[in-house]
């Protein structure tokens, strides 16, 4: 699943010109970004508010697993990271 | 005697130039020499010594090598372009608003629901639910706040 600033026209627009098939859903108004206190206040582009980089695994049960805030602008979650947590915690695998 | 052009000042500053403009263009695509350039501090370090030593022979036999006066003014530019760099992996790129309220490990992922590409509305807790067809839930969701591409 992903979540972008964008209208859902313009996701709808993406989704078609690269293939993906994931849920893609649009956040117009930053309300993920503002609901879980990422906003970066006017570090966008002109001036604008966009989300700190940030990563959360969440069970079935709707329950934080994992989360990570970097100290970094530039140093995020690697997937192979990301992975092996899913592994640690037993989330992978068939359901 | 015609003194000689101070070459190792000069490439030692052509080396220090190299230094971000390399971590621009290809160090910053690798995580391995991006959330710690060492490669990038090594060809600073490198650059910067030549053009130490560069000068350094440039006042001691002043009579076969140039450069005292360039030499000092493109040492000053390679030291602040390295500061420069400094500042910015190691300040700019830290200053992040520190999200108190983002949720910890242990507790509830807050819920929320937004319209997908055809508009209509999705939540995060539905993915998890079986759905109407027979298929189970998901098991886990990666939520990832993506910011520009690394």
């Amino acid at each position: 699943m992903a979540i972008s600033v964008d209208p859902p026209e313009r996701n709808r627009e993406l989704c078609g010109k690269q293939g993906y098939t994931f849920t893609f859903l649009s956040d117009v108004s930053s309300d993920a970004i503002r609901l879980y206190d990422l906003v970066h206040e006017k570090a966008g582009p002109g001036g604008t508010d966009i989300s700190r980089p940030a990563e959360f695994l969440i069970d079935s049960q709707g329950t934080v697993r994992w989360a990570n805030l970097t100290d970094s602008i530039a140093v995020r979650a690697r997937p192979e990271q990301v992975l092996k947590i899913v592994d640690d915690l037993k989330l992978g695998g068939p359901s | 005697m015609k003194r000689r052009w101070n070459a190792l000042l000069w490439a030692g500053f052509l080396v220090v130039l190299a230094a971000p403009v390399t971590y621009l263009t290809v160090f910053v695509r690798f995580p391995v020499t991006r959330d710690l350039p060492w490669a990038t501090l090594l060809i600073f370090g490198a650059g910067l010594l030549l053009m130490v030593f560069g000068l350094r022979r440039a006042f001691r036999e002043p009579q076969i090598y140039r450069g005292k006066i360039s030499g000092s003014i493109v040492l000053t530019a390679g030291v602040a372009l390295f500061g420069l760099f400094l500042v910015s992996i190691f300040y700019t790129l830290r200053q992040l608003p520190p999200s108190n309220g983002a949720p910890r490990v242990g507790q509830k992922a807050p819920d929320f629901t937004l319209p997908d590409t055809d508009g209509n509305p999705v939540s995060l807790s539905k993915l998890f639910e079986a759905e109407a067809g027979g298929g189970a839930g998901a098991r886990a969701a990666l939520l990832i706040f993506y910011r520009g591409y690394w």
